[in-house]
């Protein structure tokens, strides 16, 4: 049995009246990609929020490793091997696609406070882009400012920039949403890859994706977790298709 | 800087070139006294590329920036105060006397407005957008009033400078010596910050500015960036007020006046945001304005307002945007 990477135990978050994570307690295992389905307003991308550090939790725990990080500020956590993709995309718009990914890349090489030497011409940083760069598959837009991008370039862009980051988890929040089934296709050929490389916490709308990528699938109705489970348990699980698959499938 | 023949490049040395011969030309014509209305443009642009350093790369709109630029001036004034006075400017916790030497004066100045910026910034820089603006103002402001109220050093009526300062060999009351040290560290300083918005520490910047959130979660602390940015662009605002102190040979509070941190930020607007020589080409437009304007009528801001609204309505990269172009974007 492998052991867990990111342990969530008792992790609660409320907005105002609304109760986004209640009591949610969760394991990640090494090595595993585990998606999170669930309905509208379920909590995912609080959870997300939670673990990244967007968020600090009202009561509860997150360990990575052995680490308590729940409290930390972000970017302690991604020092420590988180790094993630935003459902809205989140890139830097006036800079290029190299520059984006050139910065994402300097955050993990040491402290910025350099003030002289150009860090487009940094031997330390391009030895890394490119190998970056052609694995989102942006090689040849690496000139074009990243908000003059489609948005199935930016989420691509914003995965890379995640993946330069070097995490040990990794956390996608809706990748695919928006996307034409073009750039689906090629977003699953590239999370099949870095399954191999890491541990993914994926959220995501796309129920065939999901049932194809994940080897856990947790779902939460309500901020609460209803089941967990490989993809077959989760199917056939009566209150997930009540709560879940039932209704939600069809209407997508 | 220059690896091509483009527009940029033409630009830039033609503008070097008229700078390097104005005060030649300014005898030709025989017109000597420009020559310090040049001086005081060049003292502007320094204050204004330092704004443009935290406005146009960290996106942090400073209202305050005056406060530096005055902090910088009343300090070169107080050392050159108490210098011909005789008395000593401290006596504890150590003894300080007046000081003419512009090599000991200036970098007082600056360092006196850095550690000002360090205190400023790192309460301002806990808030961001309208409230920042808002926090920056409020301490220039305070410390207008406080210097409205040291009745020790003028109050009110600022204090006069007996002389300019003295410099190792050069002769600064000299205009045109004065103007060519101006040029030299307005010069040294688009230098700097050109190397600063390229290197690390400046995409650090750029990106906070472009996306905080995402700065954070890839693992920037940048709070601690933004103040260091804040702080340098502070010192060079503190030199430039110490230019200007030795160039009016006169100083008071309104130099640090919230509608003088408006003035720079005109400047800065005026010339383009987020590029270095911007600018110098805004506070250059913004004082021959001025002086042209002010020759037909008292009420020149009439004028100048339009002009502002036209430049900001219709190129949003201000005069340098229209002038070079699309390269507009590597400073």
């Amino acid at each position: 049995m492998a052991e867990d990477l990111l342990r969530i135990v008792n992790l609660c978050k409320g907005f105002g009246a609304v109760q986004a994570c209640n009591n949610l307690s969760l394991e990640i295992r090494a090595g595993e990609l585990h998606a999170i389905i669930g309905p509208n307003g379920a909590g995912k991308t609080t959870l997300i929020n939670l673990v990244s550090g967007d968020l600090l939790p009202d009561t509860g725990h997150i360990y990575l490793g052995d680490q308590e990080i729940s409290q930390l500020p972000l970017h302690r956590r991604a020092h420590l091997g988180l790094a993630r993709s935003y459902q809205i995309t989140s890139v830097f718009p006036q800079l290029t696609v190299e520059e984006n990914l050139l910065l994402a890349i300097q955050a993990h090489c040491g402290h910025s406070f350099r003030f002289w030497k150009s860090s487009n011409t940094d031997s330390q940083l391009r030895g890394e882009l490119l190998p970056a760069i052609e694995q989102v598959g942006l090689t040849e837009r690496a000139g074009i400012r990243a908000g003059n991008l489609s948005h199935g370039e930016k989420k691509q862009l914003e995965v890379g920039m995640a993946l330069a980051c070097k995490p040990r988890l990794l956390l996608l929040d809706e990748p695919m949403a928006g996307m034409g089934p073009g750039g689906t296709v090629e977003l699953r050929k590239l999370i099949t890859k870095l399954k191999q490389q890491m541990t993914i916490l994926l959220v995501e709308h796309d129920v065939d994706a999901i049932f194809a990528l994940a080897d856990r699938i947790t779902v939460l109705v309500y901020g609460e977790v209803v089941a967990t489970g490989t993809p077959e348990e989760i199917r056939s699980n009566p209150a997930v298709r009540e709560a879940y698959l039932g209704e939600e499938v069809q209407t997508c | 800087m220059f690896r091509r023949l483009t527009r940029k490049t033409y630009v830039l040395s033609a503008g070097a070139l008229l700078l390097l011969l104005l005060p030649s030309i300014m005898q030709l014509v025989d017109e000597p006294y420009l020559i310090s209305l040049f001086s005081r443009i060049l003292i502007y642009a320094l204050a204004a590329v330092s704004l443009d350093l935290i406005l146009g790369y960290g996106g942090m709109v400073s209202l305050g920036h005056a406060a530096f630029f005055g902090i910088g001036a009343y300090v070169v004034s107080i050392f050159s105060y108490h210098s011909f006075d005789g008395s000593p400017l401290l006596t504890w916790p150590l003894t300080l006397q007046g000081q003419e030497n512009a090599l000991l004066t200036w970098p007082a100045a600056m360092l006196t407005s850095a550690v000002l910026a360090a205190f400023i910034g790192a309460l301002s820089l806990r808030t961001s957008g309208m409230h920042f603006i808002m926090i920056t103002l409020a301490f220039a402001q305070m410390l207008y009033f406080f210097f409205v109220s040291l009745e020790a050093y003028g109050g009110d009526d600022g204090l006069s400078l007996m002389s300019r300062n003295t410099l190792a060999g050069l002769d600064l009351t000299n205009d045109t010596t004065f103007y060519y040290l101006c040029l030299t560290l307005l010069c040294t300083f688009l230098i700097i910050a050109y190397r600063l918005v390229h290197s690390r520490f400046g995409m650090v910047i750029r990106g906070s500015r472009d996306n905080a959130k995402r700065m954070q979660s890839l693992g920037f602390p940048i709070y601690r960036y933004k103040l260091v940015c804040f702080i340098i662009a502070g010192a060079a605002a503190g030199l430039a007020g110490a230019l200007i102190a030795n160039q009016t040979e006169y100083v008071s509070p309104g130099l640090m006046h919230w509608t003088r941190s408006g003035i720079i930020l005109i400047m800065v607007l005026l010339g383009g945001t987020g590029t270095l020589f911007g600018p110098v080409l805004g506070a250059a437009a913004f004082l021959l304005l001025e002086e042209v304007l002010a020759i037909y009528t008292a009420h020149w801001m009439v004028y100048m307002g339009p002009f502002l609204i036209l430049v900001v309505l219709f190129a949003r990269h201000g005069l340098y945007g229209i002038i070079v172009g699309r390269e507009k974007d590597n400073g």
